[in-house]
């Protein structure tokens, strides 16, 4: 077992993990926030995306010892109170959801995405979407919806 | 009126009810469950796909962490049963191989279930599960579809030996004599070889079982992950555990995802039901994608031969279809309709073909069981069709859209019958044709064709004009064509006290939307603001017995058995009302949630009445009884037949052969839209998974029965950059068997799009000599169809 201190969600957690225990699993099993879905076990369907310090990372792909110290932000963590977060939004807005289980991931990675390019075409939202699989859209309103998200925030 | 009822309203594109729980990480889904004490299976799956096996689990048992450890020696249980009986056309009835939860002395697929190691934590578990010894004296292998047809007692590979071959049924609709005269003397005959890629779901929600017995009240409760839990409910307590269902409650809370694959009765949630009992403590069993690959039902997997009779103007004269069906090991739990009353009865098309003749052998080979998925046996008939139509037209020299126009049954010739059973109501196919053409701007096609040449690219356009048969179905009538269940659908209507309504629905939302949809449905009939109205559903111990969603059939039948509970609402509140205002019956308005009285003029909101019915004191007790709370069965009158138009829209790269899909439309009819933003996106959805058929999906097994595509890195799941922008409309003619006049939306995407999309890769290569090209149309396979040629032409 080992010990990890870090930020989740703007709250400090401490707790003993297994050595081997994955941030994925780590959030849902011993956190108990469940939004973070697990739907594959190759790191390639982006349902368990969180924000790791800042960046867009696959927590089915990190170990929880790896995180210790660092700064998580999950699906749980980014609206204002009752106030929906811009990408949240916009998803129920455009419909860009329906099962809700690749949700999570699929805004958390939308978030990641304007951070590093504010002014995505409809090409490079689908490009930089390639990690996260939906079954359900067909992705038609997921691009609609980060596109009017990237307005929207842009004209904050 | 009350405030906002306005727009939440049949016709009105709401926002989802669902969403806010769902974007903020607060869905219910089975695996966030946990019951308290409760431990975790693990499943040890076949590695070999038919073989032998004795297996020891002394070692695993002493392993720390676990609590016991299973196999099908121990689990002395019912056959997990199939709900549908087909005859052979010699009038024998299918083969039904037993299915035991876990095997017994012998798998049949790679993924079999050999035991499941119950342990305190799931890491224990697995550890443990690596310790049993699994012997297998490998048996000989039927993979290969054709193949495993023709196995018989002049040898070949037998899934199932004692049967001595490895039909399970040849079905017949049609008179074949008649039809072979037909098309020799029809004046032209178009042939079509022709195979349906094996599909595998892939819903992004992995399944989930939990089994939890309660000793106190000798009660069950599995959580599962399950399109229609009263089905699960009858089909294990009945068939398997002999659970009686007073005893067993079934619980399928928020799922992700389904398109079928969630319909069936799966093995684990016998296992984990039964283990529960077996140890006295809650068992959890969360499969990994791995696992889903190998024991979820797969799709499709179909191949046929099909002769089109035509006359010398392009008009049908008959058909001919052979088909040869993968029912996978075992019999799933709709396997055996899907290839017949699912697929044969749709052939007919939007056409007026008078002759149709189809056989159909399902066939049993050691490849996990093959059972329904989006569209099921509806995209595979309308693959056939609009691909031999498509050669048809090139053959004889006619238009694409003129040879389909030629064929189509007018919009004036309802109630249409076809030669294959069904009986349409209503469509418009020439409306759905015309609206797609000029939204796919075919007119501009050439230009935009010759510029690609230009640049070194082939363009091609192809079209599909489809229909199915949803809304499944007249118990009746599927009664009679062998269906073990019925297939109606029930609802409540429960007004509370203030005036507030939760309805109880059989039909089950895995991201179509119910809370919404079944929310307006009520908003506009009662005159209820949305936040006034609850959709409960997914549990046995609320709902009435309900037979859950799949073939499109949420709102053509759930939503009528609703529609039926809201009038029984409207008639008693109508007399509540007219005792009140002391008016007739007859005199009492209801518009908008209010009573008005004819001659009192005098006026009563729904939420007085819902007071009166349970507060009683001014009410009519020689008439009624307190309360309102209604309940409606609905059983359909016809099947539904939504239809449409696509066309595809394709360029090719030819030396990568990629294909990139440039414009894809869709022109519909669903009948009554009751929310246009939520049908678009069911038909986006199935779009995207119709090209994803054509264009990348593909379950691979070797010769060995080895799954070759079991993970996401072997199996092309489409992603947003395999897409495009979609353009999608409506053409509405109504259902005329209905109240609503609705016809289901779910899965016309899945089903119309794949013969557009190979249409239009045929299109581009037609002129380079490729007349053909098989799903999916990789890269691969594109560069490999063109270099054909290639070598052709040099030969």
């Amino acid at each position: 077992m080992a010990q990890v201190s870090l930020n989740l969600n703007g709250k400090a957690v401490e707790c003993e993990v297994d050595e081997y225990s994955l941030l994925s699993t780590f959030l849902r099993e011993d956190c108990g926030l469940t939004g973070t879905h697990i739907g594959c076990d190759t790191s390639q369907c982006g349902t368990c995306v969180v924000h790791v310090n800042g960046q867009s990372v696959k927590s089915c792909s990190m170990l929880t010892v790896q995180a210790d110290g660092a700064e998580i932000v999950t699906i749980e963590g980014i609206a204002d109170g009752d106030d929906l977060h811009p990408m949240q939004a916009a998803f129920r807005e455009h419909h860009g959801l329906q099962c809700g289980f690749c949700t999570a991931g699929m805004v958390m990675s939308a978030i990641d995405l304007l951070r590093h390019n504010p002014a995505p075409s409809k090409a490079d939202i689908r490009a930089y979407m390639d990690g996260n699989i939906c079954r359900c859209t067909g992705y038609h309103n997921i691009v609609k919806a980060i596109d009017a998200a990237a307005k929207e925030m842009a004209a904050r | 009126m009350p405030d906002g009822t306005e727009a939440t309203g049949i016709g009105v594109s709401v926002k989802r009810k669902e969403d806010y729980r769902f974007l903020t990480g607060q869905g219910n889904y089975t695996d966030d469950i946990n019951r308290p004490n409760q431990t975790y299976a693990y499943i040890l799956r076949a590695r070999e796909a038919h073989a032998k096996i004795t297996v020891k689990t002394d070692k695993a048992k002493k392993a720390a962490g676990v609590v016991a450890i299973f196999t099908g020696e121990d689990m002395q249980v019912g056959s997990i049963p199939c709900g549908w009986q087909v005859d052979s056309k010699d009038g024998t009835p299918m083969r039904e191989p037993e299915h035991p939860p876990l095997a017994k002395g012998v798998v049949r697929y790679v993924g079999d279930q050999i035991a499941v190691v119950i342990a305190d934590n799931l890491n224990a578990a697995r550890d443990a599960a690596e310790l049993i010894e699994v012997d297998y004296s490998p048996l000989p292998t039927a993979v290969d579809l054709m193949a495993a047809a023709h196995a018989g007692d002049k040898g070949g590979a037998l899934v199932h030996p004692d049967f001595g071959t490895n039909i399970c049924y040849d079905w017949e609709i049609g008179d074949e004599a008649e039809i072979d005269a037909a098309l020799a003397k029809s004046y032209y005959v178009t042939e079509l070889e022709i195979r349906n890629n094996r599909l595998i779901p892939n819903a992004m929600e992995p399944r989930v079982a939990i089994g939890d017995y309660d000793k106190a009240t000798d009660h069950y409760t599995l959580y599962t992950t399950s399109q229609n839990p009263h089905v699960i409910r009858l089909l294990m307590g009945a068939f398997v555990l002999s659970i009686p269902e007073h005893k067993l409650r079934v619980i399928a809370p928020d799922v992700g995802g389904g398109f079928g694959s969630k319909i069936f009765h799966y093995a684990e949630e016998a296992i984990v039901t039964w283990a529960s009992h077996k140890i006295q403590r809650p068992v959890k069993w969360t499969s990994d994608r791995s696992e889903a690959f190998m024991s979820d039902a797969h799709g499709r997997d179909h191949l046929s031969l099909a002769k089109l009779g035509m006359d010398k103007t392009g008009k049908f004269t008959a058909l001919k279809v052979n088909t040869i069906a993968n029912m996978g090991a075992y019999l799933s739990t709709f396997a055996s309709c899907v290839p017949t009353y699912l697929y044969a009865t749709l052939l007919a098309g939007v056409y007026t073909t008078p002759l149709i003749y189809c056989n159909v052998k399902a066939v049993f080979t050691n490849t996990v069981p093959v059972d329904a998925y989006r569209g099921a046996g509806r995209p595979e008939a309308t693959y056939l069709l609009e691909r031999i139509v498509d050669k048809a037209a090139r053959e004889m020299g006619i238009d694409q859209a003129e040879i389909r126009r030629r064929n189509f049954i007018p919009a004036d010739a309802f109630p249409y019958q076809t030669p294959v059973a069904l009986q349409y109501d209503s469509g418009d196919y020439e409306a759905t044709l015309q609206h797609a053409m000029e939204l796919a701007d075919v007119a501009g096609f050439p230009a935009r064709r010759k510029a690609a040449s230009e640049q070194g690219k082939l363009r091609g356009l192809g079209y599909s004009t489809y229909l199915e048969a949803c809304g499944i179905a007249p118990s009746a009538v599927v009664g009679s064509l062998g269906a073990r269940a019925g297939l109606f659908e029930c609802a409540e209507v429960r007004v509370h006290p203030t005036g507030s309504v939760t309805v109880f629905t059989g039909s089950h939302s895995h991201g179509q939307g119910h809370e919404t949809t079944f929310a307006q449905l009520v908003s506009e009939s009662l005159g209820l603001p949305l936040d006034a109205i609850e959709i409960s559903h997914g549990d046995t111990a609320n709902i009435p017995f309900g037979m859950g969603t799949y073939g499109s059939r949420s709102l053509a039948v759930g939503g009528e058995a609703i529609m039926s509970a809201i009038d029984k609402i409207r008639v008693k509140a109508t007399r509540i009302a007219a005792h009140i205002l002391e008016e007739d019956v007859d005199d009492v308005d209801f518009d908008k949630g209010v009573f008005t009285g004819r001659k009192t003029n005098a006026s009563l909101t729904f939420g007085d009445i819902a007071l009166a019915a349970y507060v009683p004191h001014n009410f009519p007790h020689d008439e009624l009884e307190p309360g309102l709370d209604e309940k409606a069965f609905y059983d359909p009158k016809n099947f539904t037949y939504p239809g449409g138009c696509h066309i595809c829209e394709i360029e090719i790269d030819p030396a990568t052969g990629e294909t990139t899909v440039v414009n894809m439309t869709a022109v519909d009819d669903v009948g009554r839209v009751i929310n246009p933003m939520i049908v678009e996106g069911q038909v986006h959805g199935g779009l995207a998974q119709g090209i994803g058929q054509a264009l990348y999906e593909a379950c691979v097994y070797d010769d060995d029965g080895q799954l070759l595509s079991g993970s996401y890195m072997d199996y092309t799941m489409p992603r947003a950059d395999h897409l495009p922008d979609f353009q999608v409309a409506t053409e509405t003619t109504l259902c005329t068997h209905n109240s609503l006049g609705v016809k289901g939306c779910g899965e016309v995407g899945a089903i119309g799009s794949p013969p557009a999309v190979i249409n239009a890769v045929v299109d581009a290569l037609y002129d380079l000599g490729v007349k053909d090209i098989s799903m999916p149309a990789t890269p691969e396979t594109v560069w490999r169809a063109i270099q054909s040629t290639n070598l052709k032409a040099a030969e």
